[in-house]
């Protein structure tokens, strides 16, 4: 990976729910910014597991978080606190962040003067310059959440986590509330801040499209672990995990020629309460064999910078098909279903 | 044309919010409606399903089902081909199935309902359950025992089970993961191919539509701004906001 410390280092996370192994052993790195790492996913896939997990909303049940290389879990009163201002997290709907009985200024205002940064009275030039910053008339200080749109309020909600001049932002699916236009804005905000204020961030999403242009590295998630790995050009060029590949042929194109083979996977994302055994993806591989139903494989490495958890990964990675005929013979489709995995 | 909507009017008060000149939906074709929230999209469907007057909204101009207007129909005339001959999908599917009753009961009571025996709806239901690739064991589950995706899948497959001819599908796979949207999506191109269906496919994402509509048609602020075949306009969009829409859909590559 990168020769400079990472600012963040994941290693081993496990969290659990209950029964439920949300987040099952998995190791990240996130150097210092500007840089971007995307976390990639569907639903139950363990993304924003891991973003709360980084925030202390959720306890870890193993492994360990470090970030400047102090363990996270550790950190008490002053250290706490100074980690609190230095990691902001920015979630996906922004009607649920903002207190709608509470004016944007005042909003941002508290973030600033609970940190002791600038006193709460003395907030008026630094909430100007911020909603500036991210491209807001400093007027809509004035304003309450429900006389702005989505894409406006989630601006409002990127200028308040900014205002505590964090080193780390969690983007916790900031755009998929959005409308399309509003989507490519705040994207192409989030990539002139990155440059500006030098910002590292964890990019939870569930499109691929999305970190395409705004992660230097992607992790892809499945049922709590890392499938696979990799620097984004290179992963997305050529994905060594088989549900890489699936995820990548799933994303709509508008060009005709963009557009890959479709690999349809069949069946639903697996019931975590109940993970497969061996591989937690055999169930939905279309190059499943004998070996992934009894042993699960563990993340190795294929190529340079690049880790994969899957036992065919050099036939993958060299193009194997994937989709057809082939695909007869190892799945089922429209074969019972385990239940649904919990949501969220 | 199939289904066929013109001089389309719907108002609350003073206040217009859709108004289409003309929007058609031929046989076994596959329409995108394209707009952003608030663009006026739903509350065509809702017009279309005859329930726009349920929120609230006047509806004046023409919408006609094989030649036959639907608009001023009485209500009790609208109950009988909502369903059986126009059938909607949502973005939610759970809001679509009552939490307390198992999925196959509702499907089973929305068909005689329709007037079919016991017999004949579960054997239709069993049937429609295979054709959208679900196991029929599935509608013992009460919703929260499906997954998104299952829940949709089982209300497309009430409207296969009922034979509807059009479909009005507003944002189905919005919600979904998108290995699920595709699946869903490879299932609406079948039903078209296999039984002919037409679907009014409504959706703010201009790739979903691109790989599979026929033809689209992009609305803004209640009107159509600009309608054509899907290759046609995504390639050459005439309107700017068309042009804007499409500029913002995040892509892995750009080519070209």
């Amino acid at each position: 990976m990168a020769a400079l410390a990472a600012l963040l280092e994941i290693a081993g996370l496990e969290v659990r729910f209950g029964p439920v192994r949300a987040v099952d052993g998995v190791s990240l790195d996130v150097a210092p910014g500007p840089f971007g790492l995307g976390l990639v996913g569907e639903s139950g896939s363990g993304k924003s597991t891991i973003g709360r997990a980084v925030l202390r909303l959720v306890p870890a049940a193993a492994g360990q978080i470090r970030f400047d290389g102090a363990d996270v879990a550790g950190l008490r009163g002053r250290e706490l606190r100074d980690y609190r201002r230095a990691v902001q997290i920015v979630f996906q709907d922004p009607d649920n962040t903002l207190d709608p009985r509470m004016r944007v200024g005042p909003a941002i205002a508290e973030a600033l003067a609970a940190h002791g940064i600038v006193p709460r009275r003395e907030a008026g030039p630094r909430l100007r310059d911020l909603l500036e910053e991210v491209g807001l008339d400093p007027d809509f200080a004035s304003r309450y959440p429900h006389q702005l749109s989505g894409g406006q309020r989630q601006r409002v909600a990127i200028a308040r986590a900014l205002s505590v001049q964090p080193r780390l932002l969690v983007l916790d699916e900031p755009t998929s509330a959005l409308d399309v236009r509003a989507q490519a804005r705040i994207l192409e905000l989030i990539g002139r801040l990155r440059g500006e204020r030098s910002l590292a961030y964890l990019l939870i999403t569930h499109n691929l499209a999305v970190v395409s242009e705004l992660c230097e590295q992607i992790a892809v998630l499945y049922l709590g672990r890392v499938a696979e790995s990799g620097p984004t050009a290179e992963l997305l060029a050529a994905p060594a995990h088989p549900y890489t590949r699936a995820l990548r042929s799933a994303v709509p194109e508008i060009a005709a020629s963009a557009r890959s083979t479709r690999i349809v996977l069949h069946g639903e994302p697996p019931d975590a309460t109940n993970p497969p055994s061996g591989c937690v993806f055999h169930p939905r591989c279309p190059l499943a064999i004998e070996r992934c139903v009894v042993e699960s494989p563990s993340l190795r490495a294929i190529a340079p910078g690049r880790l994969v958890a899957c036992h065919r990964a050099e036939e993958v990675l060299a193009g194997v098909a994937l989709s057809g005929a082939e695909q007869s013979d190892t799945v089922q489709p429209g074969a019972p279903q385990p239940a649904p995995p919990p949501k969220g | 044309m199939r289904l066929e909507i013109t001089g389309l009017n719907v108002r609350f008060g003073a206040r217009s919010v859709v108004n289409v000149d003309h929007l058609g939906v031929d046989d076994a074709e596959i329409v995108g409606l394209a707009g952003e929230s608030g663009s006026g999209k739903s509350m065509t469907t809702l017009a279309v399903l005859g329930l726009a007057n349920t929120v609230g909204a006047t509806v004046a101009g023409s919408i006609k089902l094989d030649g036959r207007e639907l608009v001023g129909l009485p209500e009790k005339v609208l109950i009988g081909l909502r369903g059986s001959r126009i059938a909607a999908i949502f973005q939610s599917p759970s809001m679509a199935f009552n939490p307390v009753f198992r999925v196959g009961d509702v499907a089973l009571r929305a068909l005689r309902r329709h007037g079919l025996t016991g017999s004949e709806a579960t054997g239709r239901v069993d049937q429609a359950m295979r054709g959208v690739l679900l196991s029929p064991d599935l509608l013992r589950r009460y919703p929260s025992q499906l997954s998104g995706g299952q829940l949709q899948r089982v209300a497309i497959a009430l409207a296969v089970a009922l034979r509807a001819e059009v479909l009005l599908a507003d944002e189905p796979t919005s919600a979904l993961d998108v290995t699920v949207q595709a699946e869903v999506l490879e299932l609406l191109r079948e039903l078209r191919s296999r039984d002919g269906m037409s679907v009014l496919f409504i959706s703010h994402d201009l790739a979903v539509i691109a790989e599979l509509c026929d033809r689209v048609a992009v609305m803004q602020a209640g009107s159509i701004v600009e309608q054509g075949p899907t290759d046609q306009i995504m390639s050459g969009p005439q309107h700017p906001y068309t042009a804007d829409l499409l500029r913002s859909v995040p892509a892995i590559e750009r080519r070209g």
